[in-house]
């Protein structure tokens, strides 16, 4: 089984903190779908409340179309995984998986051959009778997501899973979570401010700010056509212009910024303060100036990430830019070189809102 | 010992290094010392101290076992200790919780206060508290009579009944704290996390808070036990002529009649029998002593 999840104007209020804004958004059965944002803009307080920890002080949850309000934590058909997995470390492997099955009553020889089937599926078969506490990390987060598959939820809520994992691990676990869910065809609800976690797994990815819904989108979208400043900057690397419409024809919009004039695509809804971006990969370095946008820029760094290269050079103004290029065997510019930064109109994108201030850690 | 020097100075160090010792072993081990070598000697008169007649036996431990009346006091103090305990278990757990889990922050120091105020008074007032509250004309019968609850007054002080609610009284908090830190040093998303495998309230305290605060429950026990069975202030004020407590027995023995060495012997008896028991218990709990040392 699979079900949808509706939030219908969504909100959350802690005293006079609003942590949730009018959240609207129609998950879709058997959809994998992210929360992505950086941390306190509300994300994990949508997964309490869909999971029933929370109250929604406006709006209403739905899922599989049924009001859930009223409905406590556990008569809902949903199972979370927590941020620190929250085992029970008392229980060994075995009795952890068929928590949900002794609740609802299954004797114990069909317990355990129940959790050892959900072992097999999460590919640690031997761990039946082993202790929490001699699992590794890896091994942890298979137990709870097979913890969680064991109550046969109709939508999964992962909170931050992979984020106590180290870089190799996250990967693998990304890559797995991605293949149970398409095998179980449960409807996963995950957050996570880590945008490489949202993009490669979701189907489609709600980027939040400061408890509001910025852009629900597949990842290609969230990408390439940003609606606003926040999304933009919040997903990926961005070289950004600050400035002022010049003249627009035909979607492209000429933009004025302390550096000179260039030409850019307007975004949705750009209006008010507007900035231009401009993704590092977008951008070449010539030694001759283009015929549309260029930039004279003079090359203050380069690192060499083995399959592509950074390049961070500084303009006129002394604004930093940066610009990626493939590793594909051409000369690499070295520190001090005089270049022009050229780049497609199509590729700058003009919008409006602010940035957001980047996690450090993220 | 360099670190303690290093830190407070020779003179503090060798200050509160001495009180301690001083307390340790002038006020506690040589006065056992000295108990449990007197248990083994004969009740003899000034003059045959010293003398043939002063000589190591099991003499006075084995007055116990051929005294089945206190054999009896010796067994009704074990029961009413361990159901005093259970009761302050039944009592402290959902305090406990409450304080740990549920009630607000700011709460719990108002409530921790209030809790720690009536351990201001002495012990011997609030027992005595108890004795006026509970005697057969005092505030108790008459609340209950006025609110229509009982139709006739009970006798609240005769049998055991008396002694156990001012044992409860007095030790209940030696329950609460170590509950209370077990149940507190529990990940709250480990009560949500069953919850949310679909648990009722019940059995998430039964698979998952109650194995998690086991330990702290058996030092609280342990401390209620030991307490309750070795205490002679409550069950003096507030037992009746039917409700013997056995430390009154070693009491009679020391002071009524001036038998120092019986009274040793049953004292220690008291003890010994007590670790057993308490022993034999956490066996059965399945409890550690380096669980309970955490």
């Amino acid at each position: 089984m699979t079900a949808g999840v509706d939030l219908d104007n969504v909100c959350a209020d802690f005293g006079t903190f609003r942590a949730v804004d009018r959240v609207n958004v129609n998950i879709q059965p058997g959809e994998f779908f992210s929360f992505l944002g950086p941390s306190g803009c509300g994300k994990t307080t949508i997964l309490r409340m869909i999971s029933g920890f929370t109250d929604p002080s406006e709006g209403m949850i739905r899922i599989g179309g049924k009001d859930m309000k009223g409905t406590r934590p556990n008569q809902r058909p949903t199972a979370l995984i927590f941020q620190n997995l929250a085992l029970f470390p008392l229980m060994p492997v075995w009795e952890n998986i068929a928590f949900g099955l002794e609740v609802r009553g299954m004797g114990k020889s069909a317990r355990r051959a129940k959790a050892e089937e959900l072992l097999r599926l999460v590919d640690l078969p031997d761990a039946a009778d082993k202790r929490i506490s001699q699992l590794s990390g890896g091994q942890k987060q298979r137990v709870a997501i097979a913890r969680a598959l064991a109550v046969e939820p109709d939508v999964m809520l992962l909170d931050e899973p992979l984020s106590a994992l180290d870089l190799k691990l996250r990967q693998h676990m990304r890559a797995e979570l991605r293949a149970i869910q398409k095998r179980t065809q449960v409807t996963f609800i995950y957050i996570t401010h880590d945008q490489g976690e949202a993009l490669a797994m979701s189907d489609r990815v709600g980027v939040m700010s400061h408890g509001k819904l910025q852009q629900v989108a597949t990842p290609r979208e969230i990408y390439d056509a940003p609606v606003n400043g926040f999304v933009a900057s919040f997903v990926g690397e961005n070289n950004v212009f600050t400035g002022e419409i010049a003249g627009t024809e035909g979607g492209i919009a000429a933009f004025r910024t302390p550096g000179g004039l260039f030409h850019g695509r307007m975004g949705p809804n750009a209006s008010g303060k507007l900035r231009m971006f401009l993704r590092p990969e977008h951008v070449k370095l010539l030694a001759e100036a283009g015929n549309g946008n260029s930039i004279p820029v003079e090359v203050t760094d380069v690192a060499f990430e083995g399959n592509f290269i950074s390049i961070q050079s500084r303009d006129a103004t002394g604004q930093m830019l940066i610009a990626e290029s493939r590793n594909d065997g051409t000369v690499i510019p070295a520190r001090g070189d005089k270049l022009h930064m050229v780049f497609d109109a199509q590729n700058a994108l003009i919008l409006s809102g602010d940035t957001a201030a980047k996690d450090v850690d993220a | 010992m360099k670190d303690l020097i290093n830190r407070y100075g020779t003179g503090l160090t060798v200050l509160f290094v001495g009180l301690t010792a001083f307390w340790l072993i002038v006020l506690v081990i040589l006065p056992n010392i000295y108990l449990f070598e007197n248990s083994f000697r004969p009740y003899l008169p000034v003059v045959d101290m010293g003398g043939p007649k002063d000589f190591y036996s099991f003499d006075n431990y084995l007055k116990f076992f051929e005294s089945p009346i206190h054999i009896r006091v010796f067994f009704g103090t074990i029961l009413y200790s361990s159901i005093v305990t259970v009761i302050c278990f039944v009592i402290a757990y959902p305090v406990a919780y409450y304080l740990a889990k549920v009630a607000s922050l700011s709460m719990v120091p108002t409530i921790f206060l209030l809790l720690f105020i009536p351990m201001w008074v002495s012990e011997v007032l609030r027992s005595f508290a108890w004795f006026i509250i509970l005697s057969f004309n005092g505030p108790l019968n008459l609340t209950l009579l006025g609110l229509g609850v009982i139709e006739d007054k009970i006798r609240w002080m005769t049998g055991f009944r008396s002694v156990m609610i001012g044992l409860v009284y007095t030790y209940v908090l030696f329950m609460l704290f170590p509950v209370y830190n077990a149940v507190q040093s529990l990940d709250t998303n480990q009560i949500e996390a069953s919850e949310d495998l679909g648990a009722p309230w019940w059995r998430t305290h039964w698979r998952v808070i109650l194995p998690h605060c086991k330990p702290g429950i058996a030092s609280g026990s342990v401390m209620v036990f030991m307490l309750s069975a070795g205490s002679i202030l409550v069950p003096t004020l507030l037992a009746s002529t039917n409700s013997r407590w056995f430390t009154e027995i070693i009491q009679q023995w020391m002071f009524e009649s001036q038998d120092w060495n019986t009274g040793s012997a049953y004292a220690f008896l008291l003890l010994i029998l007590c670790t057993v028991f308490v022993s034999a218990v956490m066996g059965l709990f399945k409890v550690k002593l380096s669980d309970i040392a955490k």
